[in-house]
């Protein structure tokens, strides 16, 4: 019973029941005008076929007078499927015919006038009591009588009744099938949102590995299970991508965390004096800066990653940038001992995030002082800031005359706490490069680490317009 | 030395409030606590309070339309924002709400301590300001000039910025990022030393030589410029 009412309650069942009996009144209402219609011709042609029997009669009377016109109309009323005729006398006495019971007043009459009459009946020489329908017309003759020729409307009744029929036959048609193709239509429409639904709920219980179902019609209803599907590939993509960046801070933030509680008890297991403890204290708490660095930086990773801040991306004027940022780093890199060079285009602009790019670039010349100073004495040691336009692409890179990357572990630098040297004795988190290279991709762009001949350029290759 | 200051927490972490209230105190100041952003409201509209500190996630009432709120009724103080969110649309957003400054967690205390007291000190007119001295170090905002005992020290456009900004908050502790983000207008983690080297290059241009230094650097906080040690 409620799959019923569900059936019922469907908006396919109900645009079918409506249009269905639009489909009813607009039927019906045809099929009256047509009534109408042939019932006007009908009354036009009987008018028609009157006046010419009454200009034959008048013409008879005319060369016969009354005897030869009411003998006529005695022969002819006697046919079968016969006119209806009455020829009366001056004084309204019945001269000749095959009806009676007519009033005075459709007498008067001389136009088309719809009356009723009872049959006269010759066996009986009696009326019939019947009355009937008829058209008739009556024409005065000369010497006041007075003819009336008429037609049973028993055909046009006739057809009433069979337009009458039909209107039924097609109103009960049109509800058995429309409701039959409203019932079907309401189940087909109620078994593929029952399956849509399924699987939603399926979807919502944490299976996102689901989809609905796709009929392959291209209907509208399939046009919107493929956006659906869509849009749940992309909230697959963006949970994984979340429980990949979660994951990677708990591994990430163990080790430092790891290290910030071994030396505290460390401290407290081997220092003796105040000084001591305090000096303990102290490195602790520069221990814990550091840790927050880290989890800010791997925040800011995370959240570039996952795509944060490409909804405020504004013109950032490149050129500026890089000058400033060569002005900020410029002492430090000359205080490392290195010479500092830069060619930096003029005017360059590019869609993206001015926070986030200087902090990339920041991140590059940092890295670039810790490991790209040059192995052997001697050897000159320059850092060089550079930044150009090439096939619509914005190239920023830094270059060092260090020992450079080989090219198999290029990949493994770019790696969150990806650090080359083993023994981890330089200072840095490891994070400088995943930040550049999640930059990179959320400004549509990707990152390059190449040979310097001597030494490692790496470049950031934006897209100028996306 | 400052002189106290009347200083509003609002935040609903009652372990972290109560650490600020003390920390503060240590300081040389007197912090006050409000626990949602409604109390918060209400006591700052009170008034009496030189600074407000406010976390952005606050029961009863945000820590962002508190701020609006109070900024419709016409109330000056500055406003720092303390949040969880530390991206660059989040600082924008807490500052067109009507903060002054934005600090995300987690922080360092040194840090949010200088920034408040510098905070603090805005309320005092200073646009009309265009000389400053610290002992005989002599600075001229119109003609750009920079002398020490009488003698003039040439300077970069850049130095003389960053001289400006640490005389404008002479005797007050400016941290590393409030100088990048003051002197240079970035707001990021500047990493290694950068900032060290540009103001240890100041230092030599206007201590070098001289018997007293007026700039000094405090161990895990920053730098200051004042008379005396």
């Amino acid at each position: 019973m409620t799959g019923l009412r569900r059936l019922v309650g469907t908006t396919a069942f109900k645009l079918s029941v409506i249009y269905m009996l639009a489909s009813a009144i607009f039927a019906g209402g045809l099929l009256l005008y047509v009534g109408w219609n042939a019932r006007r011709l009908i009354d036009e042609q009987i008018g028609q076929t009157l006046t010419a029997q009454i200009n034959g009669l008048a013409d008879q009377y005319r060369i016969g007078g009354i005897r030869r016109l009411s003998a006529i109309i005695e022969r002819r009323s006697r046919q079968p499927g016969s006119f209806l005729f009455l020829l009366q006398g001056p004084g309204g006495e019945t001269i000749a015919g095959n009806i009676t019971g007519v009033s005075s007043a459709v007498m008067a009459n001389s136009d088309l006038t719809e009356t009723t009459y009872q049959r006269f009946d010759e066996a009986e020489g009696q009326p019939v009591l019947a009355n009937r329908g008829a058209l008739v017309r009556v024409f005065t003759l000369p010497g006041n009588n007075r003819l009336l020729v008429g037609r049973d409307l028993e055909e046009r009744e006739r057809l009433n009744a069979v337009l009458g029929q039909a209107i039924r036959l097609l109103i009960a048609a049109l509800l058995i099938f429309g409701g039959l193709g409203a019932f079907l239509v309401a189940r087909r429409a109620l078994a593929r949102m029952d399956a849509m639904t399924a699987t939603s709920q399926a979807i919502m219980a944490g299976d996102l590995s689901g989809r609905l179902p796709v009929s392959g019609s291209g209907d509208e209803i399939d046009r919107l299970a493929v956006s659906l599907n869509a849009m749940l590939v992309r909230i697959g993509e963006l949970m994984q991508g979340m429980k990949e960046v979660s994951d990677n801070i708990a591994h990430d933030l163990k080790t430092p965390l790891t290290r910030l509680r071994n030396s505290a008890e460390e401290a407290l297991r081997t220092s003796n004096s105040k000084e001591e403890y305090r000096a303990a204290l102290e490195r602790t708490i520069d221990e814990s800066d550091g840790l927050i660095r880290t989890f800010n930086a791997l925040l800011l990773i995370a959240r570039t990653e996952a795509g944060a801040g490409a909804d405020s991306f504004a013109d950032v004027d490149v050129s500026s940038l890089l000058t400033d940022l060569a002005e900020i780093y410029g002492p430090s890199v000359e205080e490392a001992g290195c010479t500092f060079r830069t060619d930096i285009a003029p005017g360059l602009t590019v869609q993206g995030s001015r926070e986030l790019l200087g902090q990339v670039v920041a991140n590059l010349i940092d890295n670039a002082l810790k490991y790209g100073l040059p192995a052997q004495e001697g050897s000159r040691a320059e850092v060089t800031l550079s930044a150009s336009e090439k096939d619509r692409n914005l190239l920023i890179s830094v270059a060092d005359r260090g020992p450079g990357i080989p090219p198999e572990k290029r990949g493994k630098a770019v790696e969150r706490f990806g650090r080359l040297d083993t023994s981890r004795n330089k200072p840095g988190s490891g994070l400088g490069l995943s930040l550049v290279s999640a930059v990179a991709q959320l400004h549509k762009g990707h990152l390059r680490l190449d040979d310097h001949h001597p030494g490692l350029i790496v470049t950031l290759e934006l897209p100028l317009q996306a | 030395m400052l002189a106290d200051m009347r200083i509003l927490i609002v935040e609903d972490d009652a372990e972290a409030a109560a650490y600020l209230v003390k920390a503060f105190s240590e300081a040389g100041h007197v912090a006050d606590h409000a626990k949602d952003g409604l109390t918060g409201y209400g006591m700052a509209e009170e008034g009496g309070y030189e600074c407000l500190v406010v976390d952005r996630m606050l029961p009863k009432m945000d820590g962002l339309t508190m701020i609006g709120a109070l900024r419709e009724q016409g109330l000056q103080t500055p406003v720092l924002i303390l949040s969880a969110l530390g991206q660059v649309e989040d600082r924008v957003k807490g500052l067109r709400a009507g903060g002054d400054d934005y600090l995300p967690k987690p922080y360092a205390f040194s840090e949010l301590l200088a920034r408040v007291e510098v905070l603090a000190r805005r309320k005092a007119p200073q646009a009309a300001e265009t000389f400053y001295q610290v002992a005989d170090l002599k600075l001229d905002r119109l003609s750009h000039k920079v002398s020490r005992g009488g003698e003039d020290i040439p300077m970069q456009p850049r130095e003389f910025r960053l001289l400006e900004y640490l005389m404008r908050n002479a005797g007050r502790v400016v941290t590393r990022t409030m100088l990048l983000e003051q002197v240079w207008d970035y707001h990021f983690d500047p990493g290694t030393n950068v900032i060290d080297v540009h103001v240890s290059r100041l230092r030599a241009k206007i201590d070098k030589g001289q018997a007293k230094p007026l700039l000094h650097t405090v161990r895990g906080a920053g730098y200051v410029i004042r008379d005396g040690a």
